[in-house]
Formats: C-alpha cells, structure tokens, sequence
C-alpha cells in the first residue's frame, strides 16, 4: 500500500517543466540574437526574444536543480 | 482583426509544447494501474503541486478571454472576480472545509453528500454537475476554436478535434495525474507567456500612472464602454465607484457584488465545484489537502495584473483613433478581443509563439479539469452507485477510460452548441448561478449543523435551483430581450429590470442560495435525522475530533496561511481602492 501511494510522484513534475522552459528559453534566446531587429518595433525596441529566453532558461535551468536535488535526496 | 502572422519558429515552439504534453501523458501511463490512481492521483501529490493545479483547472476560457474582456470593459473592478469573489472562499476551503471532504474518505464532492445526507441529494447533485463540467467543457473548446479561426485563421473544426484529441490522449493515458501535471506545466507557461506582454503593454502606454491618466479620459467620455461619461477613477479604482449601480462600469452597487459574488458565488464555486476540490482531494496529506487552495491563493492574487491589466490597455489604447479593438458581427466592440489585440500589437515572432501557446494552453487546462471532474463523477457517483455497483476495480478504470472518451465527444457537442451563445462570462454564470449558488448553503448547513437531514438537502437543493430558474425567468437586464437572458416566464411582461446582466446573475445568486439555505433549515426541523452521530464522524464539524497540527512548522500552518492570504488580499484592496 505504501508503496502505491509514493507512484504519482515517480515521475518529477518538475523534469518535463525544466526541461521544456530549457528548450523554449534556447530556442528564442538563440532567434533573438539572430532575428531583424526590425521585428523589435512592436516591443518598443527592445530585444525581448533575447532578454526574456535567457529568463525561461534560468526559469528552466532552476527546476531542474530542484528535480535533481530531490532525485539525490531520494536515493 | 488584426491578423496575426505566426513565423515558423512561432509553430515550432507550439508543436514542441504538444510534445510535451502528450509526452507527460505518456510517461504517467505506467503508474496508472488503479481506479483510485486514474480518479485520484492515488492522493499522492505535494502540495505546491495540487496547489498549483487549482488554480491551474479553473484558468480556463473564462480566465484569460473572458477576464481580458472584462478588464477593457469595468476596468479595475474586475479584480472583484479575484479579492473579493475568490480569495476568501479559497481560504475559506482550505481552513474550514478540507478537513471533511479530505477526512470523511470522499472520492468526490457528490459522494460526501452521500456520506452526509442521502443518495437522492447525491444523485441530484452529479447529474447536474456533470452536465455543467460536460458544458463548461465544450465552451472552452469552443472559445479556442473561434478564436484561433479569428486570429490566425486556422479552420474551426480542426480546432476543435485537435485540442480534443490532445487533452483525450493525456487523460485517457494518465489520468488525473497527467491532468494536474499538465496544469503545473501551463500555469507556468501562462505566467511566463504573459509577463513580457504586461510589461511591454505597461511601457507603452507610460508606466501605470501614464494609464491611469489614460483611463481617466476613458471614463469620462460618452463613447466609453459604459456609453456614458462617469467619475475619473471608474476604470482604476475597484472601491470607490461602487455606492450606486449607475456610478461604475460593472452596473452593480456594492451590497449585491459583495453577498452575490463575494459570497454566494464564489464560495458556491471555490468550496462546493468538484473541479477544484478534486485536485486538493488528489493531495498527499490532510495537511496537504488544506494548504492546496491556500497555497493557490497567492498566485490567484496577482492574477488581475497578467490577466485584466492587458483588458485595461487595450481599452486605453482603443480610445485614442478607436480602432484597436476590432467590431464584432453586430458592429459592437469585440472585448473579446482585448487579449489577442495585444498579443498582436507587442509580442514579436518568438515570444508571440509563447503568448500563443499559453492561449492554448489555459483552454486545454480548463478543459481537462472538466474533463477529469466529469469523468469521476459519472464513474463513481452515477455508474457505480446505480448502473453497476459490485464489479472489480479494473472494471470501473476500464469505464473511466471509456467515459473519458465519451465526455470528450459529449464536449464536442456542447462546443458547437455554445456556438449559439457569445457572451462566455454570462453564461458561464448563469450556469453557475443555477447549480453552484444553493450548493454552498446545503455544505454549509451539512458541515456546520449536524441537525440537517437528508430530505432538508435535498428539497432545499431543489428549491434553490427552481429559485435560481425562476428569478431568471421573471427578470430581464436592460436593453435584452427575452429567452436567454431572462425574462421567459411571463412572456417579457418582467417584475424588475437590472441595469447589467452582471447585477442580474449575481441576485439570482442571492436569492438561490437564501432559498436553499432557509428550506434546508426548515424541512430538517420537520423530518427526522436519518444519519447516526457515528456514522457521520469526519463528516460533521461538532462530531469530528479537532485537528492538532503537531509537528508542522507555522509557515505550513493552514491557519496561518490563510491569514496571511486575506491580509495580503486586504492590502491589494486597500492600494486600488
């Protein structure tokens, strides 16, 4: 019984969260560093596929720690 | 509208989500063996998580649309849905009620009903909340659908199958689990997705003071949402406008915004919906159980800044030149639009993908809530209580996958039927008004009085809903004519005229749950008990041993959380007054 209660935890909510944030966070921080600048209009100018991927990224990066360190816990 | 232009990098961060969310369905498959693993998430869950979901499942088409909507339209006076009508409630749950539904070993909100008056008022109860999720369900799906066909241009019934299959796949795989996972996972996406909108929507238009003048010259102009001039503040101040009706946006006094959805309504919905209680009951601990809705609460707090913030810029925006917000079909407004006009307007290639897929996401999180709701309602409530009792539990994780696809297509219906309705928020409220409204007076009485009886429930739950029907019935808003919005018992010869709709669903409201709550009283007093003091254990506040919440450090306290949430909510109010 025990044993089928700590199931639904087995998988990390935290490991699919990381990792897509990881992703979404690369994917637009490498297209705002590559992208017109004139698509930056409508943002008043301000390169935010670059500032708010690296934001997604730490997001990203910070849930996997938290996934990680639990896991170590775990064991 | 505006169309929006998605770039291919916009579709690949979209397909990427879809992958995740399948894949999460996926990877749960194998730890979902059981009925109760399948229904209730085996009550495994930490609390940040089921916490997370709560507010999660009810971010649905009403949240991010509907709340935009609103924002354009009463300003500021919108976050009465989140201060008034949701914060309280929520604590309200969680302190007081959790320990019942989580203690009594309820597997629904129905089947406690059962477990404290009889079948009947269970069995009324599941019907019409079933009904209602099945409903709410094909709403969310139908807002997407429109929507999306709107903006983008995509085909309406691809919409529709796509975001179908999608939640079907994810459920039918994982189960509640795969549900409350996704939400934690569009929670986020939802926060992440519009923050850089609400900054850069902020910006421009000079920073939150540079708005608030901005809003002045909305509210005192003729041509506003309201259509008529009023005071300055009307759109930035939720307090100070509300002694008359006629003074604000919304059109309600603050008697009736305060007792209809600041009690009635919320509290009906935040304490008695099986779609939010079904994700604190899927929680690891009793502990656990109560700090789910407590621990929502400060997220949901914040919520009127990433979600009616953009509705009050756009409306800003609009009234210089008038056109940023498109006309609908009739040539009115199109609030509806407030969201996506400013996802258009800021968002560039990118992060619009982001903002977008966070569109999609709140749908699907709304209707898989539904979804999951419904799917253990029927199974529990309806198929194991009265079509086929005494059957192996394989069997009833079997229907559950079956009713899953059923509710699906059920939802599908509904969707192309709510095609007939365009105001999202009245209707939603209506149904509300009809079902959650009286309900929270029969938890009410049967937490807090053990006294009350089954026949008192039942009859009073009954009575409540007719009173609700009636109301609806005999009254009308101004401007409206009669059939769905009102008016339809005396052929349009009405006994009162409210100034809004709003007014109108929240009185309804008042008067479901008075009805309910004196008719319960008075058929307890004049039937029987049918319950034992020991059956009704756990069930009943005055029979259920106080619990000690030893060892728990205080910042986990359920009560000193949800103090700490209402002085914050009190704050919030205080600063926007």
């Amino acid at each position: 019984m025990e044993k089928k209660m700590s199931d639904g935890m087995r998988l990390d909510v935290r490991l699919p969260i990381g990792i897509m944030f990881v992703l979404f966070g690369a994917i637009i921080t490498i297209f705002g560093l590559f992208s017109d600048p004139a698509i930056y209009e409508r943002s008043l100018g301000i390169n935010i596929n670059l500032w708010w991927g690296l934001v997604m990224f730490a997001f990203g990066a910070f849930m996997l720690i938290m996934a990680w360190r639990a896991a170590k816990k775990n064991k | 509208m505006h169309g929006i232009q998605l770039g291919s990098i916009d579709y690949l961060l979209l397909f990427i989500y879809f992958a995740f969310v399948l894949g999460i369905g996926f990877a749960l498959k194998r730890y979902t063996k059981t009925s109760t693993d399948f229904f209730l998430s085996g009550r495994s869950i930490p609390a940040w998580i089921t916490g997370l979901a709560f507010i999660s499942a009810n971010l649905g088409a009403q949240e991010i649309i509907g709340m935009g909507a609103c924002g354009a339209k009463y300003g500021i006076m919108t976050s009465h849905f989140y201060w008034v009508g949701a914060i309280p409630a929520m604590v309200f749950v969680g302190v007081f009620m959790m320990p019942f539904y989580y203690g009594s070993k309820a597997r629904s909100v129905p089947e406690y009903l059962k477990l404290r008056f009889d079948e009947k008022t269970r069995a009324f109860n599941a019907v019409m909340f079933a009904v209602m999720t099945v409903f709410s369900s094909g709403i969310s799906m139908h807002v997407l659908a429109k929507l999306l066909e709107q903006i983008l241009g995509f085909n309406y019934h691809l919409c529709i199958i796509v975001s179908a299959v999608i939640v079907l796949v994810y459920i039918f795989l994982g189960g509640l689990t795969s549900a409350i996972y996704n939400e934690v996972l569009q929670f986020f996406l939802i926060v992440l997705g519009f923050c850089p909108l609400v900054f850069l929507g902020l910006k421009s238009v000079g920073g939150w003071d540079g708005l608030v003048a901005k809003l002045n010259t909305v509210a005192t102009s003729a041509t506003n949402p309201a259509g008529k001039a009023l005071a300055p503040g009307a759109w930035t101040q939720s307090w100070a406008h509300m002694n008359s009706a006629s003074a604000n946006p919304m059109g309600v006094e603050w008697f009736g915004m305060v007792m209809g959805l600041g009690f009635v309504l919320s509290f009906g919905y935040w304490c008695t919906d099986f779609l939010v209680v079904q994700r604190a009951m899927a929680a690891n601990s009793m502990s656990a159980a109560r700090r789910t809705p407590l621990i929502a609460a400060f997220p949901k707090m914040l919520f009127p800044a990433l979600v009616i913030l953009p509705g009050m810029i756009a409306i800003a925006l609009h009234q210089d030149g008038g056109t940023f917000l498109p006309k609908d079909a009739a040539g009115n407004v199109d609030y509806n639009m407030a969201v996506p006009a400013m996802l258009a307007k800021f968002l560039p290639s990118g992060l619009l993908g982001i903002g977008i897929t966070a569109l999609m996401a709140s749908f699907m999180s709304g209707m898989a809530g539904n979804v999951t709701a419904f799917n253990t309602v029927w199974t529990y409530d309806l198929y194991q209580s009265y079509i086929k009792p005494g059957q192996s539990d394989q069997h009833y994780l079997r229907m559950g996958h079956i009713i899953t696809v059923v509710g699906i297509l059920l939802s599908i219906a509904c969707a192309y039927v709510a095609s007939a309705f365009n105001n999202i928020m009245d209707m939603l409220q209506l149904v509300f008004g009809f079902v959650n409204a009286p309900l929270f007076a029969t938890f009410l009485l049967g937490m807090f009085w053990r006294r009350a009886t089954g026949h008192g429930a039942f009859f009073g739950l009954l009575s409540g809903t007719l009173a609700a029907a009636l109301h609806h019935g005999l009254t009308l808003p101004v401007g409206s004519t009669m059939g769905i919005k009102g008016g339809w018992l005396c052929g349009g010869h009405v006994l009162h005229t409210y100034p809004v709709d709003m007014a109108q669903n929240f009185w309804a409201a008042i008067y479901a749950w008075s009805t309910c709550f004196i008719v319960t009283i008075v058929v307890s007093l004049a039937t029987a008990k049918n319950k034992t003091d020991d059956e009704l254990r756990g069930v009943v506040y005055s029979l259920t041993p106080r619990i000690k919440e030893q060892g728990i450090v205080w910042y986990k306290q359920p009560a000193v959380l949800g103090v700490i949430v209402l002085v914050a909510a009190i704050i919030l109010n205080i600063i926007f007054w």
